[in-house]
């Protein structure tokens, strides 16, 4: 049984769909993301499971139970559903100390005072807060205030954890540690988390599966390495990575880039396509050649910039326009340098 | 080379310094200084036995018990009133909200004085209509409620007061990052333990900032307890004063009791403001959202139309029934006659306008309160200008003495203008319009400072550094780069003082001479001399100058905003 069920889920504000029939089924111990751009209902989405949305279709069980169903015209509120809940702006109460914030849920619950120190000491230990119980969140960094929140939920063992883009708030290398935390604290605990971002990365590093959205409607669940590498159309494709879009004629088995087709052939076309194309291939995956050399596409070197560790460049097919990145130890190209590239994937999308 | 000559120049910086710190040692530090030497000082001496005198005395000593009774109460009746409908407002799914939000703001536009003499007009003891109403209902010989006590002073006083925390707790709820009450919820806590533990903590500095502001007024708030205490020998501290000035026809001896009542105020005054600083600044926590979210919002359900109802009742009650008696009851032949229609005319009105007294007092109180605000506006921004952006010697000496009227209550500042500008430096005032001139100034200085600084501050110091790096000279920075850009501060600073002196009653009914009574003073003597019906006429006329007032200005602003 999922210990997370979504069935038929829908949400609609006026005239506008937020989210559109979302099918999910989320294991006991997952960690499953919500990625996609602003606006496209990964929050509503959230939202409608954490219970501060009602849904307008649809079913949501947890544990096979039905926490809101358009059917029965059920609705379980937010305090009955123990789950846990992490903000983006932390949400940690102001007024109350690191001790106090993480045992209100747990005073709420009315469990003996033994068991409540027990369980903060806990969970203040494995968010590395132990030394602060008595510090009032001022004080602190956002980090911590964020660790804060995350012992908060987890305190009270929740049947899901929900994290609605937790790290945002925070700069960039702290943003990074934090995932691991975040990691580590989920098998710990086993938890069941769902996590809503629109940064690729932390979706990739965090999750067992994750499920990319746009306007309201789901475009493909899988696992983060299916996802980069099979994405199912262009826009699950560009959202996650860089990307290369070109468009191509497809003649004689060839693709060509469109007006450019004294280049050369970009790479060979999948089996029986004919017309016109969008190919597309990561940065990552296309090589340097020389301009003498026997393969490739003809192209020019339009612009070079170091990124630490790797080389960019941004180099011209006839009008097109493609980046390409490559380790700098395997030297590098000036502007203006006439090359051949050689792309060694490519997929295919209409045109 | 420039900048080294420079340094040794008079230039406008230090004309802008010594300027600012003149206007504010003149209008502000002298009359202070003279009040508090006068209290303390006889003849060059320390006098404490004279303070102990007066403060033994059971007269001054039942006025200070009244005004801590009277601002008592009306803290506390305000802040309940001002916190429900605030929640209300803000927390509810009340219909009609952003229109109840701005009703509930008009008793700020409405003088007090004026209420209270609506109010008196309808619940004095014997005369009141609702009292005539209630008595013959009843047979009743004595009406059950007197407006003209304590209790009634502070039910009129937290009328007009409750706005104060009504904005602050209303603004406190609608900012507050939804999130923090929603963990809550996540966690297990239901609405009414959400409300205890979490919302009324985090909004608690905000209902104690604005009990504080109720408080300071209340204490220092003259209109109300003049109308209704004064005839039945009930006196707050700012009406003792005024009776014993009166009473002693201007002789030192009643100003000497009104200074050492003065300073009381003026250090109570203080202490409030300080306690309110501290309130804010160690309670305020931070809890305005990041990304604007809609707070979670209560639903009434079947209390919907109830306490709907409840707000329509209270404004008709407080609002509507006072402004309407008053109309009435200026257009009434004679006072005590039923509010029927073959007892009304225009007449009334018609002869205020042939009265000298009548038309004198709009006229001052039209030239005053756009004189005053103008040039407090003038001098305001010169002062913010060198408190938020010159670094100079001295500038804290500047900043203590512009939050220094913040905290000085309208009759003491009153009592410092007497002291200041009756001969004493060369200069007589006294009995002429001037001396209210003065007076308005200091005491709208610490709007003018409070708006004008907001606005500098809005204004980055690199758009002055690139213009003077463009070659222009201070002055040139100044006129074309710092007062363009601070002009929307100007201009609401402006009305910030025009509109409340237009109505002002404390410090004018100190100052005023035979030729220079202002529409309040008018109104209030009218009353004083048992022409309940002349004075309804004038304050009908008084309320369609301020609501012209208002909603011409709110225009004019909303025009400007949408051109910025």
């Amino acid at each position: 049984m999922a210990q997370l069920a979504l069935k038929d889920v829908t949400k609609r504000f006026g005239d506008v769909v937020a989210v559109n029939r979302i099918n999910l089924e989320v294991e006991k111990g997952e960690c499953f993301s919500f990625l996609g751009p602003s606006g496209c209902g990964k929050t509503t989405t959230l939202r409608m499971i954490a219970g501060f949305e009602d849904l307008d279709e649809g079913e949501l069980s947890v544990e096979g139970k039905v926490f809101s169903s358009s059917y029965t015209r059920y609705y379980l509120p937010p305090e009955d559903r123990d789950f846990g809940m992490v903000f983006q702006a932390f949400a940690v109460w102001p007024h109350l100390n690191v001790y106090r914030n993480v045992s209100f849920p747990l005073e709420i619950r009315k469990l003996p005072k033994r068991e409540i120190h027990e369980r903060v000491t806990r969970a203040l230990s494995y968010t590395g807060l132990s030394s602060k119980e008595h510090v009032f969140p001022k004080q602190l960094s956002g980090g911590e205030q964020q660790r804060i929140a995350l012992a908060r939920a987890i305190a009270i063992n929740p049947k899901v954890m929900l994290l609605d883009e937790p790290l945002s708030n925070l700069d960039p290398k702290l943003r990074e540690e934090m995932r691991f935390e975040i990691k580590d604290l989920q098998r710990k605990f086993d938890l069941t988390i769902i996590f809503v971002t629109h940064d690729q990365s932390e979706a990739m590093a965090l999750s067992d599966r994750m499920l990319v959205m746009r306007d309201g409607v789901v475009q493909q669940v899988d696992s983060p390495l299916g996802i980069y590498e099979n994405p199912v159309n262009d826009f699950v494709f560009s959202f996650i990575g860089l990307s290369n879009f070109v468009p191509v004629d497809i003649r004689g088995g060839e693709a060509f880039a469109k007006g450019a087709a004294s280049a050369g052939p970009l790479h060979a076309a999948p089996e029986g396509a004919e017309g016109e194309r969008r190919l597309a291939c990561r940065p990552s995956e296309i090589d340097l050649l020389p301009a003498g050399a026997a393969e490739g596409v003809k192209a020019r070197i339009e612009r070079m910039t170091y990124l630490g560790d790797m080389v960019d460049y941004l180099a011209s097919i006839g009008e097109h326009r493609v980046r390409i990145q490559k380790p700098r130890r395997a030297g590098s190209l000036a502007a203006g340098t006439e090359c051949r590239l050689r792309l060694n994937r490519a997929r295919w999308f209409d045109a | 080379m420039e900048t080294l000559r420079n340094k040794r120049k008079f230039g406008t910086a230090e004309l802008l310094l010594t300027f600012s710190v003149l206007v504010l040692v003149v209008i502000v530090a002298v009359p202070v200084l003279l009040i508090i030497g006068t209290a303390f000082f006889e003849e060059g001496r320390l006098n404490l036995a004279a303070i102990a005198k007066v403060l033994g005395d059971p007269d001054t000593y039942m006025a200070l018990w009244n005004s801590v009774k009277i601002a008592t109460g009306t803290t506390i009746v305000s802040t309940a009133i001002g916190v429900f409908f605030a929640w209300l407002v803000a927390r509810t799914d009340l219909p009609f909200k952003r229109t109840m939000k701005a009703l509930f703001l008009v008793p700020f536009m409405l003088p007090s004085f004026i209420g209270a003499l609506a109010w008196k007009i309808l619940l004095s003891p014997r005369a009141g209509y609702i009292s005539k109403l209630l008595m013959g209902m009843f047979g009743l010989e004595k009406c059950p409620i007197d407006i003209m006590s304590i209790g009634g002073i502070i039910m009129v006083e937290s009328m007009y007061l409750f706005p104060f925390v009504f904005l602050q707790v209303a603004g406190a709820l609608e900012r507050m990052d939804p999130t923090l009450e929603e963990s809550a919820r996540i966690s297990g806590a239901r609405l009414m333990t959400i409300t205890r533990k979490i919302t009324l903590p985090l909004v608690m500095p905000s209902i104690l900032a604005g009990a504080l502001l109720v408080a300071l007024y209340s204490l220092a708030h003259f209109g109300v307890p003049a109308i209704l205490g004064a005839e039945k020998g009930i006196y707050n501290i700012p009406t003792k004063i005024y009776e014993r000035i009166h009473s002693s026809g201007g002789s030192m001896a009643g100003i000497k009791v009104g200074t050492i009542l003065s300073t009381i105020l003026v250090v109570t005054a203080a202490i409030i403001l300080k306690l309110q600083d501290v309130v804010l600044k160690k309670g305020q926590f931070q809890i305005i959202a990041g990304k604007s979210m809609r707070p979670t919002v209560l639903k009434l359900r079947g209390l919907k139309v109830p306490m709907l109802v409840v707000c329509i009742v209270y404004l008709a009650v407080t609002v509507v029934m006072p402004t309407v008696t008053i109309m009435l009851v200026g257009g009434l032949k004679t006072y005590g006659l039923p509010l029927a229609l073959k007892n009304l005319s225009l007449d009334n009105y018609v002869q205020l306008f042939r009265m000298k007294l009548t038309t004198d007092a709009i006229w001052n109180s039209l030239w005053l309160s756009v004189s005053a605000a103008f040039v407090t506006m003038l001098a305001g921004t010169m002062i913010s200008y060198v408190i938020v952006k010159m670094k100079v010697p001295g500038k804290f000496l500047l900043q203590f003495l512009g939050v220094l009227p913040f905290s000085l209550p309208g009759t003491v500042i009153a009592l410092g203008c007497i002291l200041t500008w009756s001969g004493r430096f060369g200069v007589n005032l006294y009995n002429s319009a001037w001396i209210i001139f003065v007076a308005y100034i200091a005491r709208y200085m610490a709007f003018s400072i409070k708006s004008n600084s907001a606005a500098l501050e809005q204004v980055s110091d690199s758009l002055e550094e690139a213009s003077r790096a463009c070659g222009a000279t201070h002055f040139q920075t100044l006129k074309n780069i710092v007062l363009p850009l601070v002009r929307p501060g100007m201009i609401s600073a402006f009305f910030l003082i025009f509109l409340p002196a237009l109505r002002e009653l404390t410090t004018s009914v100190l100052l005023y001479g035979p030729k220079s009574r202002t529409l309040g003073v008018a109104i209030y003597a009218l009353n004083e001399d048992g022409e309940t019906v002349m004075a309804a006429a004038l304050a009908t006329i008084a309320l369609l100058i301020i609501f012209i007032g208002e909603t011409t200005i709110r225009k004019v602003l909303n025009r400007l905003q949408r051109q910025e």
